[in-house]
This record gives C-alpha cells, sequence and structure tokens, in this order.
C-alpha cells in the first residue's frame, strides 16, 4: 500500500494513501468524535462533529470535516485545538436546539454518544432558543420511534437502506422540516418492516429502541399463580457481558444463568437445545424433499427478521421455507405441551419468556401458528439489552456473581445448537445431522465446514458442495437482507442451483443481532464485534463434548418420551408452523 | 396512519400507467434517473399520488420511501392533484408584506385545506407560489390561471362564491 506522510499535532505518521483524516488520526491513537459517521454505510460528513483543522502544502490551517477528507502528503493535521472545540461545542449546541433533552429517564440515558459528547464538551443545553419539531412516537411496531430525540444523522437510514437493502426509512421534507421516516408518514407497522432492529443498533440517541416488556416479565414473576421460565438463545451468553463492562467476545454464560436466577425466573434453560431440535425437524424435512420431489431448495426459517423480509419482498419462496417453527417457538411450544403435562401444569399458568439478540423475535411471538398449546407458545420476547436492564435494575451485582448452571430437563445443547449464533452455523450443524443419516452411521469426526462460515464480507452469500457418501449436497448461506435478496435473485435467474440455503436476517447472524448491547460508533467502526462474539461460539464448538445435534441426550429423549420420531405427526402440531404471503405493500 | 395520503380518490387510466411505463422503461440504466422519471410522471398524472409512486417504486427497484424522500424534498412535486378550482396564492416578497399570508389563512378557513392540499371532492386545491411578477397589484392570487389583485381577506368569499357552481 502505498504511504503518505502526515503530521498529526505536531508528530510524525506515514498512513495509507486513500485514507481519511479520522482513519489516519485512529493510527496516531486519536478518536475524533463523530455522530452520523459509520464506517463504509454512512460516510456523508453531515453532523460536522469531525470538524479538524488541516493544512496542506503549507497553506493557512482551515477546518475540515475528518470522516470525509483524504489525507494527502505533507498534510499537517490539528485535532485538540481551541479553535476545533469551540466549533465542536457550537455544532452540538445546534443539534440540541432541536432535540429533546428529557435525557434523565432516556432509555439511551449513559449510553447516548450525543449525551457524552455534551458532556465532554461542557455544552449549554439553552444556547440556542428558537422553534421546536414535535412528532408523535410511533409505537405502532416492536421497534419504537421517537422522532423528538432524532439528531438527523441518517444512521439508521444507512443501516436499514444500504446495510440491509430495504430503506423502508429516509428522510423526508427539507430544511427545518426534514425528519425520518416511512414513506407518505406511514407508521413502520403499516410498511414493509423486517423488525431486525439494525437501525436501533445504530442510532446514536434515543430516537429508535425496541419496546420494553421487561415490566411484563417482572408482574409475571411477582404472580403467585404463574410459573416463569426463560431460555437463553446462543448469543446471549456471548454479548450480555458487554452490558456489564466486559470486553465483546467474552463468554459470561455461568453468570449469566446465575443473574437470571437471581431474578426469580422458576427455570433458567438453554435454548441450544431446540437449536438441537430444530436442526433434527429441519434436516429431516430437508432429507424428505429430496427424496419426495419436495419444494427446494429449503431455506431455513430461524431468523424471523427473515422470515418476515421473505413474505414481503420474495413471496414466491414462502413454499422453500421449512416449516420448522425456530427455536425460540419450539422451546416455548415445549414448555407448554410435553413440559407442562410431564410437570402437571396447566400451560396456562406458564408464563414463558425468550431472552433474544433480537427484535423481530417480538413480532414473531405474536404471529399465527405459534400456540399449540392453545396458548402463545411465547409470551413474552426481551432482547439481551432489556436482560441487561433487569439485571441492572434488580441490583445484582453480575460481576461478583459465582458460575451456575443451566436447570433440567433443558440443559443440554450440543455445540452445534451454540453455533446458531454464528451465520452458517445452522447449516453446519444441520450437515453434521445429514451426514450421519446419509452415511448410516455415526462419523469418526463431526463434519466442519469452515467454507460456509463467515468470511469477512456479509454484503455476500457463499454457496458449498459437500460429498457425503455418494450424495452431494449443495449449501448456499447468506446473512443479513442485503445478501439474501442478491442470492434469491441468483436462485430465481438459475444462477445458483443448491438444495439447502442458510439466511440470517442480519448481517453476520444473531450475534450481530437487532438485540444486541449497544456498542458505540467508535468501536463499531473499528472492532470486529461478529467476529469476537462469534468466536465464543466456535470456541465452545471447539471445547464442547457434544457437538452433534443427534448425541443431545435430552433431545433424543423428547424423541422417545413424546414425538416419537422426527417430522411425526405430533412433531408437526407442537414444532412447526406456516407463513404468510404478504407482498411488497402489506 | 398515513398522515401525506391524498384524500382525492386516484383516477388512472390504464392509457396515463402505460405512459408512465415506457417512460420507466426510458430511463432504464441511465444514473440518476428518478428525478426525471418523477417529473414525466407529474406530467402525466398532474401529481404523484402513492399508487404512481409505487408503480414507479417496483420497477426501478427502488424503495417507496426514498422515492417519497425525493418527493417531498423538491416544492415542485404534488402529492395533491389540481383541484377544478386550482388557487394559487403569491407568497412572494411584496405580496407577503401586503397581507397574503392572511389570505392563505382566510382560505385554509372557509374551504377546510391546508396549503399544498386538494379537498376530498377534488373540487378546491389550494397552492402558495413564489413571487408571480405581479408585484404592482399586491397581494395577488391566481384561480384557475386568471389574476386577482389588491385583495384583502374579505374578497375571499366573494372569489370563492364566483366558481362555486
Amino acid at each position: 500500500m502505498e504511504k503518505v506522510n502526515v503530521k498529526i499535532n505536531g508528530r510524525d505518521y506515514a498512513v495509507d494513501k486513500g485514507m481519511t483524516v479520522l482513519e489516519a488520526a485512529r493510527i496516531a491513537k486519536i478518536d475524533i468524535p463523530t455522530l452520523c459517521y459509520l464506517k463504509d454505510i454512512n460516510e456523508i460528513g453531515a453532523c460536522r462533529l469531525c470538524l479538524v483543522e488541516v493544512s496542506e502544502g503549507g497553506r493557512p490551517y482551515r477546518m475540515v470535516t475528518a470522516c470525509v477528507y483524504p489525507v494527502t502528503e505533507g498534510m499537517s493535521i490539528l485535532t485538540d485545538t481551541p479553535k476545533i472545540h469551540a466549533a465542536r461545542k457550537t455544532n452540538l449546541e445546534l443539534v440540541l436546539s432541536n432535540h429533546d433533552k428529557r435525557c434523565l429517564s432516556c432509555v439511551r440515558s449513559t449510553t447516548c454518544e450525543l449525551q457524552k459528547l455534551c458532556n465532554e464538551y461542557g455544552v449549554d443545553e439553552d444556547a440556542f432558543k428558537g422553534a421546536k419539531n414535535h412528532y408523535e412516537v410511533d409505537t405502532s411496531s416492536p421497534i419504537i420511534r421517537d422522532n423528538n430525540k432524532c439528531i438527523l444523522c441518517r444512521r439508521c437510514v444507512a443501516a436499514c437502506k444500504v446495510m440491509q437493502g430495504i430503506g423502508v426509512i429516509g428522510a423526508n421534507e427539507r430544511g427545518f422540516d426534514t425528519n425520518i421516516g416511512c414513506a407518505f408518514d406511514a407508521n413502520l407497522g403499516e410498511v414493509s418492516c423486517v423488525n431486525c432492529g439494525q437501525c436501533i443498533v445504530a442510532c446514536p440517541v434515543g430516537a429508535i429502541y425496541e419496546r420494553d416488556d421487561t415490566d411484563k416479565v417482572k408482574a409475571a414473576i411477582a404472580d403467585p399463580a404463574k410459573k416463569v421460565y426463560i431460555c437463553t438463545a446462543p448469543s446471549v451468553r456471548a454479548q450480555i457481558g458487554e452490558c456489564f463492562g466486559y470486553e465483546p467476545g467474552t463468554d459470561v454464560e455461568g453468570k449469566m444463568v446465575a443473574a437470571l436466577k437471581a431474578l426469580g425466573f422458576d427455570g433458567v434453560f438453554d435454548m441450544n437445545l431446540t437449536a438441537d431440535l430444530t436442526i433434527i425437524e429441519e434436516a429431516n424435512e430437508l432429507l424428505g424433499r429430496l427424496q419426495n420431489g419436495g419444494k427446494l431448495p429449503m431455506i431455513t426459517s430461524c431468523s424471523p427478521g427473515w422470515i418476515k423480509y421473505c413474505e414481503h419482498y420474495f413471496p414466491d419462496f414462502t413454499e422453500n421455507l421449512s416449516t420448522c417453527k425456530s427455536p425460540q417457538q419450539m422451546f416455548g411450544a415445549l414448555m407448554k405441551t410435553y413440559f407442562a403435562e410431564k410437570e402437571g401444569i396447566d400451560p396456562k399458568d406458564i408464563f414463558f419468556v425468550s431472552a433474544i439478540p433480537c427484535t423481530a423475535k417480538k413480532f414473531e411471538v405474536g404471529r399465527d401458528g405459534q400456540s399449540a398449546s392453545g396458548y402463545a407458545d411465547v409470551d413474552v420476547a426481551i432482547t439481551t439489552r432489556e436482560v441487561g436492564r433487569m439485571i441492572e435494575k434488580a441490583g445484582i451485582k453480575f460481576r461478583e456473581l459465582d458460575d451456575e448452571a443451566f436447570d433440567k430437563p433443558f440443559d443440554v445443547g450440543s455445540s452445534a445448537g451454540a453455533i446458531f449464533g454464528a451465520t452458517g452455523g445452522v447449516m453446519e450443524a444441520a450437515l453434521r445431522y445429514t451426514a450421519e443419516v446419509l452415511m448410516g452411521k455415526p462419523l469418526e469426526k463431526p463434519l466442519e465446514t469452515p467454507e460456509i462460515r463467515r468470511q469477512g464480507n456479509d454484503n455476500e452469500y457463499r454457496t458449498a458442495s459437500y460429498k457425503i457418501g455418494d450424495v452431494t449436497v449443495n449449501v448456499a448461506v447468506a446473512s443479513g437482507t442485503k445478501a439474501a435478496k442478491a442470492l434469491l435473485k441468483d436462485v430465481e435467474a438459475g444462477k445458483v442451483d443448491v438444495q439447502f440455503i442458510e439466511i440470517m436476517g442480519c448481517p453476520g447472524g444473531c450475534v450481530n443481532g437487532g438485540g444486541q448491547p449497544y456498542q458505540p460508533a467508535s468501536v463499531r467502526n473499528t472492532v470486529d464485534l461478529r467476529a469476537l462474539r462469534a468466536s465464543v461460539l466456535y470456541r465452545d464448538d471447539a471445547e464442547c463434548d457434544i457437538r452433534e445435534s443427534q448425541k443431545n441426550a435430552a433431545v433424543m429423549k423428547l424423541y422417545d418420551e413424546y414425538f416419537g420420531k422426527p417430522n411425526s405427526h405430533k412433531a408437526h402440531e407442537v414444532l412447526h408452523t406456516h407463513y404468510v404471503k404478504r407482498g411488497l405493500w402489506k | 396512519m398515513k398522515k401525506k395520503l391524498t384524500t382525492v380518490e386516484f383516477r388512472g387510466t390504464p392509457e396515463q400507467e402505460a405512459k408512465l411505463l415506457e417512460v420507466i422503461a426510458k430511463y432504464d440504466g441511465v444514473p440518476g434517473k428518478t428525478m426525471p422519471i418523477l417529473q414525466e410522471a407529474q406530467e402525466i398524472y398532474g401529481y404523484l399520488p402513492i399508487e404512481v409512486q409505487r408503480i414507479i417504486a417496483e420497477k426501478t427497484d427502488t424503495s417507496l420511501e426514498e422515492i417519497y424522500g425525493i418527493v417531498t424534498f423538491y416544492s415542485q412535486f404534488k402529492l395533491n392533484p389540481n383541484g377544478e378550482v386550482a388557487i394559487a396564492i403569491c407568497l412572494g416578497t411584496a405580496c407577503y408584506v401586503k397581507g397574503s399570508g392572511d389570505l392563505l389563512d382566510e382560505f385554509t378557513k372557509q374551504l377546510g385545506i391546508k396549503e399544498g392540499e386538494t379537498s376530498a371532492d377534488g373540487k378546491y386545491s389550494l397552492e402558495a407560489t413564489r413571487c408571480i411578477g405581479a408585484c404592482g397589484l399586491a397581494p395577488v392570487l391566481t384561480v384557475n390561471g386568471e389574476v386577482y389583485g389588491r385583495l384583502t381577506k374579505a374578497d375571499v368569499a366573494t372569489i370563492l362564491a364566483k366558481y362555486k357552481d
């Protein structure tokens, strides 16, 4: 890479040609503040917080926006002068002039990027008094939008349009009336939003957040008539440490379980178990489709963001979707049928909570065909962030807890179930099972499929081909709806010919779900959170004794005692569902 | 609730739609095609209701929100059709100083529609314009192109009465 020589605050550095001033400063270990900048997807120089002074060719210093200004040979950059401070402070005060400053109870208080900068720069909250816009808060979907808090940075727009290729939100009107919203001022619940929640993760302030369902959970726990159980998705253990100051990529499973028990749940279970159950149901469905000429390619159905995307944008593919419920819904169904019968509890007295790194799951719990017992399979789905808030509010000292183990009988999950949380994981887990079935005997060592694990660029889908015995299985994997769109277009055009496809709604899979802990842009732009969190799951896979779903004795017991065999009539009643052809405008 | 939907019923014809599809096809592969498509679509329909924007969005593989964002950014694009009685009030400097803002308020009061809107029956539309070059007659407005000048609030009822039938 060609280098250019620059001075940053008087010191010499050689940095890559083509870098922006912001990136060059990062090499000098200086973090220039930003509000609108998100690497690769929102480089628009709009918020003007990254102002720095540069001098080129010996000319006088002038202010430029570091996030979009490229370095040049001999450039001198100043990042920390009184002039810069004054300009940034004024810009912050201008942002505040049309901002709802009720910070005390704001969901983003202490994680708000605007709040942090205002504090650092000592702004006057009321420096500019004038007209203010007032907007209705949109509570029509699990993703709540409060434009009174919006600072028009457009990070949510970039997440929706550029990263996910959807674009149901954008900037409307102009000038002082500019606002982020949907076409014709529709509410989010009325448009083809898939609830992936990537807009929430992108938002620097409290303008977009998920519906908080923690009060419902606390009320159920306080109700003596209710038995309240919770299960945690594979990725939650790889993320929730971040809510308590751990570095991204720290596995805190034992403390997480201990904290949930301290919150008063009657049982804390591992969703890895129903991930295994999903694999066995889904792989058998695939084998059935292959043998009986069923609809192919079959596509996974674990991700509710992807499901809604398919229903809106590719309704012709809904028959390709596996009819398997997602692991969350299977767990709830299991709790209110098998578990209720076994324990002699009326399913109406069971309140089942799912902890997931996902906002689309909040929509999924209310779907048709998700109530095997006659009662909703899952009563409430709460995000990793909400779980973190519940623990915090209860005063539980997370970091000081001793590790505890999941409760029986749903305490066992294979590491094939654990890797569900990363893109390619469901496919790998399914192939491990399929390989054994096709070979007719256990494999010496579980199949590993590094080709379909994440390769870095989540905009591209991956294909691979596996020869198992005398059968060749062709597969494809995509994460993020943008890559899913590219893949399905190529399937439609006959460019990709596979039998089995895994699609996750969020880029990188659940480890990067819309319900993950907040990380500021300064971290998101420089740290590969998806890889760090996924590494927790793959470490588990490398160390676990049970690496295949079919080796999970707890799951096999379910078949022995309850379902009979995979895809049985009973299994269909409890573990499978159906989809809707929504189309673009519904 | 879609607050910005026009209350006027969409009366697009198959001929108009065929024309629009021709326009979209004409710009296939042209960079920056959305603006000219929207301009020509407005020439065909007179305005850009959701029905028209959806066709453009679907055929150009663009999100409806992106189309709508452009339409609401430029004041020349209209979300409502012209009424049978199209009232355009000049809000240029001279007219504004002479009280055209009050005229606009009075029309809003009497017709029940705001600036940029059209009554549900399609009869009246109310529009604010830039200077129309008749400052000597300020404040000035046009109804279906006919110019009325040196007006006061009291004239509003008289003008409306003239177009009642």
